[in-house]
Order: C-alpha cells, then structure tokens, then sequence
C-alpha cells in the first residue's frame, strides 16, 4: 500500500484538483482524477522521500474554521485601518516570534497564516528555521501580538504536525 | 429567489469593496512594508466572495452547478503568503535602513537572507584565483 | 439587481486599478512596482469573475485561473531575480 501509494494525501489532492478543473463529477472525470492521482506521486516520490505526518486530521478543520474567521475579522481590521488612518500613524514594527515547531511543513503553514490574518505579514525565517520575523501594520504591544500567535496558531499546528 | 439575488449582490459589492481597499492601501500607506499588508489581505477577501457569490449564483439561480471556483480561491490563498514573502525578502536584502530595523533572531546565527547573501559574497570572494 | 451590483462592482474595480498604475508609475523602488502589478493582476481577476457573472457564463474561468498563475510566476520570478541578482554591499 505504501509503496502503490507514497504520499496519500497528495494522490486525494491531486483526484480532487482534476475533479474541479473538469468542473463535472462524473465516473470518467473520477477515473481519470485517481489515475492521475497515483501515477504523479509515483513518478515523482525520488523527490521527497519524506511524508508529512498528519498527527490529529480532525484537528485540521477545526484550524481551517479559526483560520477562515480570523482572515474575516483581518480583512475588516485593515479596511479600518487603511480608510481612517493616516498612514505614518500606524505603529508598524518589526517582531520575532521564537518557533517550537521543527518540521517544514508546519513552519510553512504557520508563515502562510501569518500572513493571511490580522494585520501581520511573515517576513523571512532565520537561517536555523528556529525563529520567523514578523511585521505588524498596527500594534500598541508587539509581546502580546507574538504570545498570541503562539498561543492561537502555533500551539494548534504543533498537536496537528508534531 | 430574491433572497439568493440580494446574496449574490451582496457578496459582489463586498468582494469590491475590499479589491478597492487593498489597492487604495496600496496606493496610500508611506512605506513598503505598510503597503504589503493590503493586497495581500484585503485581495484574497475580495477575490474569495466575489468567487463564492459567482458559485451561489451558476448553483442557485442558473441551477448547473460550477465548483471549479473553488480552485482559484485555493490557488490564491496558497500564492499571497509567498508572494508577500518574496517581496519582504527583496525589500531587506536591497534596503539598508530596512536590514539595520530589524530585530535579531534571538538564535547564534541570523536571518536567512541575509546570511544567504553573505555567504555568496564570501564564495565570491574565495573564487577569484590568486595569482603565484 | 445583480446587474447593478455588477456594474457597481465594474467601476469600483476600475478604480482600483488606476489606484495600481498610480503607484506604479510613482514607485520609488523597483519592489512598489513588482507589487502594484501583482495587486494589478488580482484586481483583473476580480473583474473577470464579475464579468463572468455579468454575462451569464462560465466560459471566463480558465481565463481567470490561467491570470493567477502566470501572475504568481511573474511575482516570483522577478522577486527571485532581485534576491539573487544583486549582492550585498
């Protein structure tokens, strides 16, 4: 099984991408979304030996529920702020948020909320992946933006990857 | 029927509302870094609701339904976090003020790019042949 | 109502992207430009997707797909020149 399928959950993604570029579910979309799905991980699998491990995959959707809310109420924020606000009054700054993860894939994740949610965009990574420096558009206490990074979306990541 | 069409539009003058934020920010905000956070927020927002009214109304209004809008909303919340970050990235390496604002990484060593770039100079530096 | 909305939706998109053109041909650095055509090339997406729902078809979504795409690439690809391009002073 593993060796017909190395990387599940990328053959599922694969199936599912072709189902909705062909925007039809019928049989031979599905036939040819899980052909493709097992011959390109199959082709491709000298390239990435390793396969992320998926610890608690309910976890997952709750993360994608916060996530989705959170980039709302951001996107509010910064409409806020861009249309009442001169712009050199935002107190912008520069933080770094210490990481606990270790694996890529969870850093990754991480970097890519940061950027979608309230008023932060991740920067650049130091050069051990051990810390992430982060810019605020608006903040009054950079530590209390850094704890709550940490405590809402890191601390998820981590029961979800590690 | 009326109640999908009020979403519908609704959902497209939202979706406009916040393409126009995004670029207004873009346009307004002094500095690049300030600039960055409103595309690339305020974009998906405006894209992702502009697609999901348009999805409302092929499946509740025409009644064939169409999910392959999905599929630029996936692409484009998985495209601005990097596009953001390659854009912060250039900005340190070029920018002197930008690279002497930052804090340090509280670890020995420092930030990716930046040590990147000092290592290609360094390997630079070694290539050249010294003569005899 | 929807064609109101969409026509709402047209002019406030339009605008937006002169918003774009505004800041790139006011720059200063070459990276205000990279991202004021990124942010072009999304407000075009946006107007696609509006014009698609305008006309009643679904023809325009390749087309709008196929404008992310190449408009992520070129992001990349110039930020990536930029990153390695040029070396530290």
């Amino acid at each position: 099984m593993a060796r017909l399928f190395p990387h599940p959950i990328l053959s599922i993604v694969i199936a599912l991408v072709w189902i909705l570029l062909v925007n039809d579910i019928s049989a031979g979309a599905m036939a040819l979304g899980i052909l493709l799905g097992w011959a390109i991980p199959k082709l491709t699998s000298r390239y990435w030996p390793d396969r992320p491990r998926i610890r608690r995959p309910l976890a997952v959707l709750e993360y994608f529920g916060i996530v989705l809310k959170d980039i709302a109420v951001s996107n509010v924020q910064v409409a806020y702020l861009v249309l009442f606000r001169r712009g050199d009054t935002l107190r912008s700054h520069y933080v770094t948020v210490p990481l606990d993860l270790t694996t890529a894939e969870a850093i990754t994740a991480l970097a890519g909320t940061i950027t979608l949610t309230p008023g932060t965009v991740s920067a650049d990574l130091s050069a051990d992946g051990r810390s992430l420096l982060v810019h605020c558009l608006e903040t009054a206490d950079p530590a209390a933006t850094v704890a709550q990074i940490k405590e809402r979306y890191e601390r998820r990541l981590k029961e979800i990857f590690e | 029927m009326i109640v999908a069409e009020v979403a519908i539009s609704l959902l497209i003058l939202v979706g406009a509302f916040f393409l126009f934020v995004g670029s207004l920010g873009l346009a307004k905000l002094p500095d690049l870094m300030r600039r960055l956070h409103g595309p690339t927020k305020a974009t998906t927002l405006g894209i992702g609701s502009m697609l999901i009214a348009s999805m409302l109304y092929f499946w509740a209004i025409e009644e064939s339904p169409s999910i392959h809008e999905l599929l630029i909303t996936l692409f484009l919340f998985l495209t601005a976090p990097v596009t953001a970050q390659m854009i912060a990235k250039a900005h340190i390496l070029r920018e002197r003020h930008a690279r002497e604002s930052i804090p340090g990484t509280g670890r020995p060593v420092g930030w990716a790019t930046l040590d990147a770039a000092k290592a290609d100079e360094h390997s630079e530096h070694t290539q050249i042949p010294s003569g005899p | 109502m929807i064609d109101i909305a969409c026509i709402i939706a047209t002019a406030a998109i339009a605008i937006a992207s002169l918003l774009t053109l505004y800041r790139l041909a006011r720059g200063p650095d070459v990276l205000d430009r990279i991202l004021a055509l990124d942010t072009l090339v999304i407000n075009t997406i946006g107007l696609i997707v509006v014009i698609g729902l305008w006309f009643r078809t679904t023809m325009y979504f390749e087309t709008a797909l196929l404008f992310a795409m190449v408009g992520f690439v070129t992001t990349v690809a110039l930020c990536k020149y930029l990153l390695r391009g040029n070396v530290i002073e």
